[in-house]
């Protein structure tokens, strides 16, 4: 199967995906209009609390911008690409899967091209105006390797997130309980990561950079970005390797998904 | 007696599962504390003003959020959901009660029992280790005791007009998640009242969101004093009328609707 | 040379077992105990290109089993499986391509999107060549009559129309093997009807191998010329109809009209088995009295309107089977 091919069915699975959930177009949009607003509201929760603080450990506010913007929208992406690995748990439950394995494809591939949840472009339309003016508002000469850098970060991010959706739909071939957990880890990152990762304690740093990569997709390219010294003293060269990180994350999480279908297709439940 | 035994052991099963979803909630629950704590020390170790609230104040008042936080209407119930979508809605008036007070009566279970739950251990791990504070005084303890049971009214008064809301399909997806950003941001779950702009906060605590977590949690930390009680409890029980008084017009509004479409 | 090979099969699942109660409950969460089911115990069979084969048996005995690791989604313990030259769960993709598989009681289709395009989409999937696909669609379409409601969304049709757009899309790939999981269930009269004779279209028309899996005697009697019974996880009858009635007791049945309601027959070597109105069933052993021999001595003792012998119903012969079985 060629990638050209699997590509193109990807883009009609997620044109059927936006056509199905365009059949109720007002409801989508006021839903699209609630996922805006209620993520609009992180920021402006934010934005309420540098009006009285000022700044936060010597960061500003447009700093912060671009911290929020840049994980916001990786995981934007992620949510709205990676969805039906959210949906997978319920799958297994109840044995919707069988019908992936009948199809001469990837499980992967079929399980995240399942739905595009299109009113993530809720998140994304915030995250992106949040960028916007937090680039433009910040005092950076926007050399091309900065741009891809963001570029790059943003994508790394998003394999970040992807991996964890991947991980907890994983950890459903073995049980179905508990998994909500693992959205401790993906939401809480992103809550985490919208601040510079400096202003937490230490054990919550270490946990970010070792145990989950959150750190190297978004706080270290942001200082790469933002030319600034990583206090914990790392060296910034970190932020321009990590996009690469992202992208083997999200592969090792992709190996760790073979081993459940292998585990699935050995016990059938 | 012998299907009785049964059905009572399958009952303490089924709450054993839940413990499961409990202990993984509560975790989740701590994990988020914890930023939010990090987050508030980093801002207030970053400016030298006297803030309208205290660290310590805000540290126990981010825990009682935390601990509370399944008391809070920031979702409909998935049952009612499922309902409207199967178009089963209909056989609700099946029951020889008042459909109003069937659901106001459902969601008060639903909005106390995972808190009830929940609850304890972050009480217990937060005023042991976490940082947070004893209630500042009996008087406080007392007080904030009564706004909780006002905070629970107010609560499921809204929750059961945000399920009501879902009998029109359309534009009820969105209203609840608007609804639940108002309620995320605007009853200082996100960030206590007190540190909102000033001029903000002249509307935020006569809107009905302040009633739910920030007016209790004040009285607790004793930002609001004991005595005050009872403005608080007056906010609280303004709004559960007019919201249960627009709840009952909607549903009347809502079967009148479905009856006629013969959903 | 047999299309499909199978050879001791084996299939064992652990299942944990856990103690009733709360108490049981708890101390599952720290050890587990198993116990071993086997699922399939050694089972053998070969089908030939162009066989339709009924696959029955009670529920629980193995056949979904059977049928899940043929379809390559479920590895067996243990065993040989070679179809179309592939063993099914080492080669999934490959070996899916070339079979289609139909499971009654779920859906291959996307539900909220117009049949048509399900059809369109599992062309990308299968990656069928467009000319073909459309010649495949279009006879498949006029076969199945879907045209009607082809641009219904699959959650507004009916369960037959369903099945019908099932069947369908389980051959757009043009394989040389379908499964047919309960194909039939819940389906009204005239919906099964179309059903069978499609799948007994396909199957004479086009040489499609179709093994069939069901709990409905019709569709065997209609369907089949092979039968594979399966019990406890092993083949216990492989062959036609008829070698599955001779399996078990020779037994027929012989059917009265009497001239008046409410009359009861009494014979030494038949039995009454059924009475409603002025019809009485009864039945006897061939070997202890001919058939001739009770007519006649029926017809002189009482006033009979009408009379005739049948082989008993074979969900009968099956049901006793299964008995016998355990």
């Amino acid at each position: 199967m060629s990638i050209a091919n699997t590509l193109n069915l990807y883009w009609k699975y997620i044109g059927i995906s936006i056509r199905a959930q365009m059949q109720y177009k007002v409801s989508f949009i006021m839903a699209a209009i609630g996922h805006f607003l209620i993520t609009a509201v992180e920021f402006l929760a934010i934005w309420a609390m540098f009006d009285r603080f000022g700044s936060i450990d010597a960061w500003t506010l447009a700093e912060v911008a671009l911290f929020y913007g840049m994980v916001h929208i990786a995981f934007s992406i992620s949510e709205g690409a990676a969805r039906g690995f959210d949906l997978f748990p319920s799958m297994v439950k109840s044995g919707d899967f069988d019908r992936f394995l009948l199809r001469p494809r990837s499980t992967a591939f079929q399980v995240a091209s399942m739905e595009f949840q299109l009113l993530r472009i809720g998140r994304l339309l915030q995250a992106v105006i949040i960028l916007g003016w937090a680039v433009t508002t910040l005092d950076i000469s926007w050399t091309l390797p900065r741009v891809l850098l963001t570029i790059g970060a943003i994508g790394g991010g998003a394999c970040i997130f992807s991996g964890f959706f991947v991980i907890q739909a994983t950890l459903a071939f073995w049980t179905v309980e508990s998994l909500e957990i693992m959205n401790t880890i993906t939401y809480g990152g992103v809550e985490a990561a919208s601040y510079p990762l400096a202003i937490y304690r230490d054990w919550f740093r270490r946990f970010f950079t070792f145990v989950v990569p959150l750190a190297c997709v978004n706080y270290f390219p942001a200082l790469a970005i933002l030319g600034k010294p990583d206090p914990m003293g790392l060296p910034t060269v970190l932020g321009w390797l990590s996009p690469l990180l992202g992208v083997a994350f999200l592969w090792v999480t992709l190996q760790i998904w073979k081993v459940g279908v292998r585990h699935y297709t050995s016990t059938g439940s | 007696m012998k299907a009785y035994l049964a059905i009572l052991s399958s009952r303490f099963r089924m709450l054993l599962q839940y413990r499961a979803a409990a202990v993984a909630g509560t975790i989740t629950q701590i994990f988020w504390g914890w930023i939010r704590v990090m987050i508030f020390e980093a801002f207030y170790r970053s400016s030298d003003v006297v803030q309208p609230m205290s660290f310590e104040d805000v540290v126990t008042y981010v825990w009682l959020g935390q601990a509370l936080l399944a008391m809070i209407p920031w979702n409909t119930d998935p049952e009612i959901r499922s309902m409207v979508r199967t178009r089963t809605v209909a056989y609700e008036l099946l029951k020889p009660v008042d459909l109003y007070n069937l659901w106001y009566s459902r969601t008060i279970a639903t909005r106390t029992a995972p808190t009830m739950l929940r609850s304890v251990p972050i009480f217990i791990l937060g005023l042991a280790y976490f940082g947070m504070e004893s209630p500042e005084s009996t008087a406080s303890a007392v007080a904030f005791g009564l706004a909780v049971i006002g905070a629970v009214m107010l609560s499921v008064a809204l929750s059961t007009l945000l399920n009501i809301s879902l009998m029109w399909t359309l534009s009820g997806q969105g209203i609840t998640r608007i609804t639940a950003a108002a309620v995320i941001l605007f009853s200082g779950l996100t960030i206590p009242i007190p540190l909102f702009p000033d001029w903000a906060q002249t509307i935020l605590r006569l809107l009905p969101f302040a009633g739910i977590a920030d007016t209790p949690f004040r009285l607790y930390v004793g930002h609001i004093p004991p005595h005050e009680v009872i403005w608080v409890l007056a906010h609280q029980l303004i709004w559960t009328i007019i919201l249960v008084v627009w709840g009952r017009l909607l549903l009347n509004r809502g079967l009148r609707v479905m009856v006629v479409q013969g959903g | 040379m047999p299309q499909v090979t199978v050879e001791n099969l084996r299939k064992t699942f652990k299942i944990a077992e856990r103690d009733p109660g709360m108490w049981g409950a708890v101390k599952g969460l720290a050890v587990r105990r198993y116990r071993t089911v086997h699922a399939l115990d050694g089972i053998d069979f070969t089908l030939e290109p162009g066989e339709l084969v009924g696959y029955i048996g009670p529920n629980g005995a193995g056949k979904s089993t059977t049928v899940k690791v043929l379809a390559g989604i479920l590895v067996p313990t243990s065993g040989k499986v070679d179809i179309l030259g592939r063993v099914p769960w080492k080669d999934r993709i490959e070996h899916v391509r070339g079979i289609g598989v139909v499971f009654g009681q779920r859906t291959q289709l996307w539900w909220d999107l117009p049949v048509i395009e399900s059809f369109d989409l599992l062309k990308d999937i299968y990656n069928v060549p467009s000319d073909a696909h459309r010649a495949t669609r279009d006879r498949l379409i006029d076969l199945l009559s879907l045209k009607e409601f082809l641009d219904t969304p699959v959650r507004q049709l009916s369960l037959g129309q369903r099945m019908r757009c099932d069947l369908a899309a389980s051959l757009l790939h043009s394989p040389a093997m379908l499964f047919l999981d309960e194909p039939t269930i819940g389906l009204d009269a005239i919906s099964k009807l179309a059903v069978r004779d499609f799948i007994k279209e396909m199957n004479r028309r086009n040489g499609v191998t179709v093994i069939l899996t069901t709990h409905d005697m019709d569709d065997i009697e209609a369907l089949c010329d092979r039968i594979m019974v399966i019990g406890s996880g092993k083949i216990l009858s492989d062959g036609t109809l008829e070698d599955l009635r001779a399996k078990v007791k020779r037994e027929r049945r012989l059917v009265v009209h009497l001239a008046h309601d409410g009359m009861d027959i009494e014979d030494p070597d038949a039995e009454v088995v059924k009475r409603e109105g002025n019809q009485v069933q009864l039945r006897f052993d061939p070997e202890v009295i001919s058939a001739p021999n009770l007519i006649s001595r029926i017809a002189s003792k009482y006033p009979v309107r009408d009379l005739f012998v049948e082989n008993p119903p074979i969900e009968e012969v099956i049901a006793k089977l299964y008995r016998e079985m355990e």
